[in-house]
């Protein structure tokens, strides 16, 4: 493959969605198992650390602490769930399963099949943001209609980290390798991204590189708007979780090609 | 419509592909005609499997030229995929799927909606030998059901052409003589047929044609009959036991030529007769004789030293 073709725009194709609908269908069996394994953990956490540390702590930026983490367990949860799928199933479909070697023998490219796992990592972190928001919304945090803006911005979420984490992928060497993207990487970006605590309390130099980071931008994003109030800077926190979602995909792009195709 | 069964179904030209500054295929030229059988025969890591994906266009060659059923390859790979069936070397079935689902969710991918394919389901499954096994998950099948029902798979477009890369290799002569079967009814039916073995045997019963692929070369080519004709003594003795390096002192002579691998001395001969007779009178040697194959061929041109 000459560099022209490895380096070329992806060329998407609405065959797309038989991968899509393909990925839908395995699913479909096991719908509720991995709905709640999704959600347990951040549930779990946001319970018990909402209620408890916020017992202790009382309010954060005038709202209760629980409200505050509700918003970010909201963006962190669609973030791993994306990311889940787009390393570990995406792998075995890729590696150990051989499903994309099998679809690209029928009339589909290798850009219809990354668009396909690209779509439905972010179609899993829609289900699970959905979750995490009717929970909140039931313990009544979340303030409508407003915070029913929450749901492209979990969608934006899910491609951003759908697409990182098929980049991610596209270099794995196995399962193992996707431990220093979750721990060297996702981890330090949940605590520097104002999931657990105010970022404008960090010093310059650690709000400076925050605010580089995807996962700020979406609690940025969720914050205000499951509080029923338009962010500030809206625009600009779309943008760069936008230019994240065709950036990463790009990048997946180049390297799944590099990695299968040369 | 004439001119056109006259184009052969495939054809390459110079092919080459390099991988990390190794070239594995080195200038191949093939053609198969409409409803033909052709066999791509080699060792492991001749370049067989690779060959396939340039021809399927799904890798790019370093050089060459590809058409595949009258269309270029790579520029028109996805829409002559279409037409064509793929039958990979390990199975990839979705393990997640019923037997029914795998073959409707890879229709899906060639375009095809469900009430599209389904009237024709029960033909690919009695075809496959599943027949009352749609509903089956495919961990409870055996290697033959799968491999049959990746051959069904292969077929839900209706292919003009079929790649299979190594069909049979790890099943049982049962079901070995099974896929022979279906894959002698495709061709009945007019499809063409390109399938790449180290199965000697397979070569010679099914393909009208075959290619030999060495180191990225295609070393021979021909129909089995010719190349065995052109190339190895119609007689074969093989004979190996105690005092053999002694007998074949003295016996080498009858044959027209002799080869020694270990323990074992191939004879070759247009008439045995002579080796036989010598061999019957000495009673502590074994040996198999019979009419020279493919294997022979493959053997002298390959050499017999293990690829691993």
């Amino acid at each position: 493959m000459n560099a022209s073709r490895l380096y070329a725009p992806p060329a998407l194709s609405l065959r797309a969605v038989a991968v899509w609908r393909r990925h839908f269908l395995v699913w479909r069996k096991l719908a509720v198992p991995s709905i709640l394994g999704n959600l347990a953990d951040p549930l779990i956490m946001l319970f018990g650390l909402g209620y408890g540390l916020g017992a202790v702590l009382g309010g954060i930026d005038g709202t209760s602490y629980f409200a505050f983490l509700a918003a970010g367990f909201l963006a962190s949860t669609t973030m791993y769930a994306a990311t889940f799928e787009a390393l570990f199933s995406a792998f075995s479909r890729m590696h150990v399963q051989k499903t994309w070697e099998a679809i690209v023998n029928a009339p589909m490219t290798l850009e219809d099949v990354l668009a396909g796992e690209w779509s439905w990592a972010a179609s899993k972190a829609l289900a699970a943001g959905l979750c995490m928001l009717a929970v909140v919304s039931a313990v009544g945090y979340a303030s409508w209609p407003i915070a029913a803006a929450v749901v492209p911005v979990v969608v934006l979420l899910g491609l951003a980290f759908g697409a990182l984490g098929l980049a991610v992928n596209a270099l794995a060497s196995g399962y193992d390798f996707f431990s220093y993207y979750l721990t060297l990487v996702l981890t330090p970006m949940m605590m520097l991204s104002g999931v657990f605590f105010p970022v404008e309390r960090l010093p310059g130099l650690v709000r400076a590189v925050a605010e580089v980071l995807p996962l700020y931008h979406g609690v940025a994003l969720a914050r205000p708007l499951l509080a029923g109030e338009l962010p500030p800077a809206m625009l600009a926190h779309v943008a760069v979780l936008a230019a994240y979602a065709a950036g990463g995909f790009y990048l997946a792009t180049v390297l799944t090609r590099r990695r299968l195709l040369t | 419509m004439k001119r056109e069964a006259a184009l052969p179904a495939l054809s390459a030209r110079g092919l080459r592909k390099r991988y990390d500054g190794t070239e594995v295929v080195c200038g191949v030229d093939l053609e198969v005609a409409p409803g033909e059988c052709f066999g791509l025969l080699g060792p492991n890591g001749a370049g067989k499997t690779t060959t396939l994906k340039l021809l399927l266009g799904l890798s790019d060659p370093d050089a060459g030229e590809i058409r595949l059923l009258g269309e270029e390859v790579p520029r028109h790979a996805r829409e002559v995929r279409a037409r064509v069936g793929v039958v990979p070397q390990f199975d990839n079935l979705d393990p997640d799927f019923s037997v029914r689902e795998n073959l409707l969710v890879y229709a899906r991918y060639f375009g095809l909606r469900s009430r599209e394919i389904a009237p024709r389901l029960p033909r690919l499954l009695e075809f496959a030998g599943l027949a009352g096994r749609a509903e089956s998950k495919i961990q409870t099948l055996s290697g033959g059901m799968k491999r049959r029902l990746t051959l069904a798979r292969a077929l839900v477009n209706d292919p003009q052409l079929l790649f299979m890369d190594e069909p049979t290799t790890g099943l049982d002569p049962q079901a070995r003589h099974l896929i022979w079967e279906r894959l002698r009814r495709l061709t009945l039916e007019g499809r063409t047929l390109l399938l790449t073995t180290h199965f000697m045997e397979e070569a010679e019963r099914l393909c009208q044609r075959v290619a030999i692929m060495d180191r990225g070369r295609l070393i021979a080519q021909g129909s089995p009959r010719a190349l065995i004709a052109e190339h190895i003594e119609p007689q074969v003795v093989e004979v190996h036991g105690p005092g053999l390096e002694a007998w074949t002192e003295r016996a080498g002579a009858l044959a027209l030529r002799t080869e020694r691998a270990g323990e074992t001395v191939f004879c070759y001969a247009a008439d045995a007769e002579r080796v036989l007779a010598s061999l019957r009178a000495h009673e502590e040697l074994a040996y198999l004789h019979r009419p020279a194959n493919l294997e022979d061929v493959f053997l002298k041109l390959t050499g017999r030293d293990l690829r691993d």
